[in-house]
């Protein structure tokens, strides 16, 4: 294994025309882009896909929120109609369609935005580069990582006009095994399948290229943040796609084949599909998070012009919370009917995460303290990213207690408290990311104001819309209703009308991706000057298609 | 503050003016409702007693035809709302429009859980999240680079990291303890003499049977909008409730006497939910989940199906309306039920899961089972079925669809 890794040339893609490739050979279009097992291809692959993903998934939630915008249903019928060809839709079809659009909303964000941009993305452009590796350990493999998501999100997205798959993410047995006819969650199930494979293969390859292919001399406890967080995520898909794996491969058997893993009539539990759920579902949460807290970590220190501050600590905090996110999975089953010991157990375990969670947000303020702050686009969103998942943090601590979850469980205050550590910790670190690293990846630079007015406006719709989500499910408002009683009608309003700010500062976002990308000023090596001391920037920018062929040297 | 004020205004005025109806509901997008005072209501859907195994589970309102039944006089039934909803408190029992907090709470463990969660849970994430925000803008501001040009170059504090994991345990620790005595409070078994309910989730309806009472069974649908149903089927007033949780028959309830609530459900998971009680159970097909609460006051309390269920996953409301025993008594016996003798029934104590697993409570436990086993088995009609999904035209489920 170390020998192959010290021969980048191994690894050069397939070439007819040379045989020894310069560094900066590309191939042509098809061959370059369909059969790429170059990882800065293959990011920007799993890029493009995920901000394609994220439009999808954003108008479904602007669908959404413009049928909340008032009591009553408005348009519900019309889009049913619409989607069958003008038909006219019987009522529950309607309503149904509801359903399907709030599943396609939460599978398409977790699996075909989030996890896309932060793991593939993020994941394959910079974690070769900051360890100084030539690719990744397994590029071809890379390459079908990738392809398998294409057919994945082509068969969830094509669901809808085979009935649809409204079950909602978590696709809890029985409403997806009897509750649901028709091929649609057999679509949505393969779905998930693929998606998760192509999981599996991808969190593989990031632990072999990182245990193997590390620059000579850079230990673990000298790798860069943002790849130690990538190895933690990389552990948690190994270990917790496969029970998903598991879990829907018996719903499928249950829908088709006559099984009756979840249904007591054949001697099989319902909640068995949701501990199996979960147990891939809450650490799947912290693989959507743990790649922000490294680029997070980076940017904070970049801007701070100062190293991060308790930099063991940071890793292994975020290997904490790797560990202990998989032993609080039951806390999303606290209504289920579990014993008082067992609720016990799962309120004080997840109460423990927030410990580490804590070590992450105070070291970042700390890596700032006695720094020298500059505060261009990366930095805001980072820093606002910090104060957001707070927010987002201390209500999961109030959700943690189970005799209190009892009230807000499958209410807004769920909804809002996950659309805060998600919508604004997740994505905003992904945008600060994205702002960090694409001078680096497009050789252009962004627009200053057009970044700055993108995080104010972005920021000002994002918690306009979810933070009155907080007080609808103080009401008591639940979860994945279409409609609901006029004493919900106010904070509704006023959480459509965020999203209306929000859908301006993704505007503007576009607008400064393409124009940046066409009439950009040329990005320098290093645009963010000494306090960037990562391998990357050492690179040209863009970076050559084969880089390190001399391995960089770490003392 | 304006808006609560404007709410409250107009729930007086529906309060005085009962008979105009459409005053006490805000919501401007809501077809009014057929002009119908409840004492119209009550004759045009004349009923009363039910015979216990008529159970009818269509959505849409079920009106029955039943013979003259011995009314109550507080109580009026099947059909007429006796507690008046436009009468009710505002925001109590149900969503109060534009307001920020929880819903007023009328039972021990909801007070008790309302209380940690307004003085324990909230000023402290409050106190957290203000922390965090203080240090961010005194960092910005001390250190932006034109104030401080030279970076200093720490990069370890042990004394600092030791403190900001030592002080977050402490916090965490601090929070546990009321968190699991809230937790075992919640899971305390209903004593003797309990009153139990069963509620049955199907899609989309509740089912409830009193199983110590004579065998009662009440179904209870939402009531739709006057401009939804068909000539001469009831439609929602206000005095049966709000648009959406309003339902034709609402579960009754005995104040000061505990409640064990018992769940199951015929098709998929449902889940019980009244936020003015604190209660949030799961209606799982093939298993039933069991908790107790006690209601302290007299009133009309609402809840809404709480676990995705299918495509009227909304329209399954929870209308709970908590009476004085004597009137529950009078209630049970207009049903066609009776009250159960002190020591029979229910008075037995079902222990929970892990609350005791002492062999005396294995012993109650087996007379109680026993005594209710067959009568509280809701899945003793198998409607769920193993067959493949894929070729089933609808399944027992989405039968509407």
């Amino acid at each position: 294994m170390t020998d192959t890794a010290l021969h980048p040339s191994a690894f050069v893609t397939h070439d007819d025309h040379h045989h020894h490739a310069d560094a900066d050979h590309k191939p042509a279009f098809f061959a370059r882009w369909f059969m790429s097992t170059n990882h800065k291809d293959i990011g920007t692959l799993y890029l493009i896909f995920a901000i394609v993903a994220g439009i999808i998934g954003g108008a479904i939630s602007g669908l959404m929120r413009a049928e909340l915008m008032h009591p009553g249903i408005q348009y519900l019928p019309h889009w049913a109609s619409m989607l069958h060809g003008g038909e006219e839709q019987s009522f529950d079809q309607a309503l149904h369609l509801w359903n399907v659009l709030v599943t396609a909303h939460g599978l398409i964000m977790v699996f075909f935005m989030v996890m896309p941009a932060m793991v593939g993305g993020f994941g394959n452009w910079f974690v070769p580069l900051m360890i100084g590796a030539p690719d990744m350990a397994f590029p071809r493999m890379n390459n079908i990582s990738f392809w398998l998501l294409v057919p994945a999100f082509l068969l969830l997205l094509a669901s809808p006009f085979f009935g649809g798959a409204g079950t909602g993410w978590t696709v809890y047995a029985p409403l997806s095994t009897y509750g649901e006819p028709g091929p649609s969650v057999d679509m949505a199930i393969l779905s998930l399948h693929l998606a998760g494979a192509s999981s599996i293969l991808g969190a593989i390859n990031f632990i072999t290229t990182i245990f193997n292919m590390r620059a000579p001399g850079m230990t673990l406890h000298k790798m860069p943040l943002f790849a130690w967080s990538v190895l933690v995520t990389a552990f948690l898909l190994l270990l917790a796609l496969p029970v998903l794996a598991a879990a829907i491969t018996m719903l499928l058997t249950d829908r088709n084949f006559g099984t009756t893993f979840y249904d007591p009539a054949g001697g099989g539990d319902p909640v068995l599909y949701q501990h199996l759920f979960w147990f891939f579902g809450h650490p799947e949460v912290y693989i959507m998070i743990l790649p922000g807290f490294g680029i997070i970590s980076h940017i904070v220190a970049t801007f701070s012009r100062k190293p991060v501050f308790g930099y063991l600590g940071m890793a292994y905090a975020m290997v904490a919370i790797g560990v202990v996110g998989f032993v609080v999975w039951a806390h999303h089953m606290f209504t289920t009917g579990m014993s008082v010991n067992v609720k016990m157990y799962f309120t004080a375990a997840t109460m423990v995460i927030a410990v580490p969670t804590g070590i992450k947000i105070f070291s970042w303020i700390a890596t700032m303290w006695g720094g020298s702050l500059r505060f261009p686009t990366p930095m805001v969103w980072a820093i606002g990213f910090i104060f957001m998942f707070t927010v987002g943090g201390v209500t999961g601590v109030v959700l943690a207690n189970g005799g209190v979850d009892d009230y807000m469980q499958d209410t807004y205050y769920v909804v809002a408290h996950f659309h805060y550590v998600l919508s604004l910790g997740a994505v905003f670190s992904l945008f600060a990311g994205f702002y960090y690293w694409f001078p680096k990846m497009s050789g252009r630079m962004y627009s200053e104001l057009l970044g700055q007015l993108h995080f104010w406006v972005f920021f000002v719709g994002v918690n306009l819309l979810f933070f009155p989500m907080h007080f609808l499910g103080l009401q008591g408002m639940p979860r994945r209703y279409p409609d609901y009683p006029d004493g919900f009608a106010h904070w509704n309003n006023v959480a459509t009308i965020g999203y209306m700010i929000m859908a301006a500062g993704m505007a503007i976002f576009f607008v400064n991706l393409i124009w940046s990308l066409i009439a950009g000023k040329k990005a320098p090596d290093n645009p963010w000057g000494e306090g960037a001391t990562t391998l990357e920037w050492t690179l040209s920018s863009p970076p050559p298609f084969h880089q390190f062929e001399t391995l960089p040297k770490i003392d | 503050m304006l808006r609560t004020g404007i709410k409250g205004w107009v729930l007086a005025a529906g309060f005085a003016l009962t008979a105009l109806t459409g005053a006490g509901s805000a919501g401007a997008q809501t077809p009014a409702p057929a002009a119908t005072s409840p004492a119209t209501a009550a004759t045009a859907a004349p009923s009363g007693l039910r015979p216990a195994d008529s159970n009818q589970g269509q959505a849409g309102g079920t009106v029955q035809k039943a013979d003259a039944a011995p009314q109550s006089p507080a109580l009026a039934m099947d059909g007429a709302p006796a507690f008046n909803a436009t009468t009710s408190a505002p925001g109590v029992g149900q969503p109060l429009d534009g307001v920020i907090h929880i819903q007023p709470q009328v039972t021990k463990n909801g007070l008790r859980a309302h209380w940690f969660h307004d003085r324990i849970l909230f000023p402290l994430i409050t106190i957290i999240s203000l922390l965090v925000l203080v240090l961010l803008v005194v960092v910005m501001v001390k250190f932006r680079a034109s104030a401080n040009p030279v970076p200093s170059r720490t990069s370890h504090n042990t004394f600092i990291e030791v403190v900001w994991t030592l002080v977050p345990v402490l916090i965490l620790v601090a929070i546990a303890v009321p968190s699991i005595g809230l937790l075992q409070a919640q899971f305390k078994p209903a004593p003797a003499g309990a009153v139990t309910l069963k509620a049955i989730g199907n899609q989309w309806f509740w089912s409830y049977q009193y199983p110590d009472h004579g065998g009662i069974e009440i179904t209870a649908n939402m009531l739709k909008e006057g401009n939804q149903v068909a000539p001469g089927e009831r439609a929602r007033t206000d005095a049966d409730g709000p648009r959406l949780l309003a339902a034709d028959n609402r579960v009754v309830l005995p104040v000061g006497v505990p409640i064990r609530l018992i769940t199951t459900a015929n098709d998929v998971i449902h889940s019980w939910a009244v936020p003015a009680f604190w209660i949030k159970l799961d209606a799982i097909p093939g298993r039933l989940n069991e908790t107790s609460f006690t209601i302290d006051k007299p009133g009309l309390y609402f809840g809404q199906c709480s676990e995705l269920c299918g495509a009227r996953h909304a329209f399954m409301p929870i209308a709970v309306e908590a009476v004085t025993p004597a009137q529950f008594a009078a209630w049970v016996r207009a049903k066609g039920g009776s009250m159960p003798a002190p020591g029979k029934a229910s008075d037995a104590v079902i222990p929970q899961p892990g609350a005791d697993n002492s062999a005396a409570a294995a012993d109650e436990a087996a007379v109680a089972n026993a005594i209710t086993g067959p009568t509280e088995n809701g899945t003793d009609t198998p409607t769920t079925s193993p067959q493949g999904a894929t070729g089933n035209p609808g399944g027992v489920g989405e039968a509407g669809r």
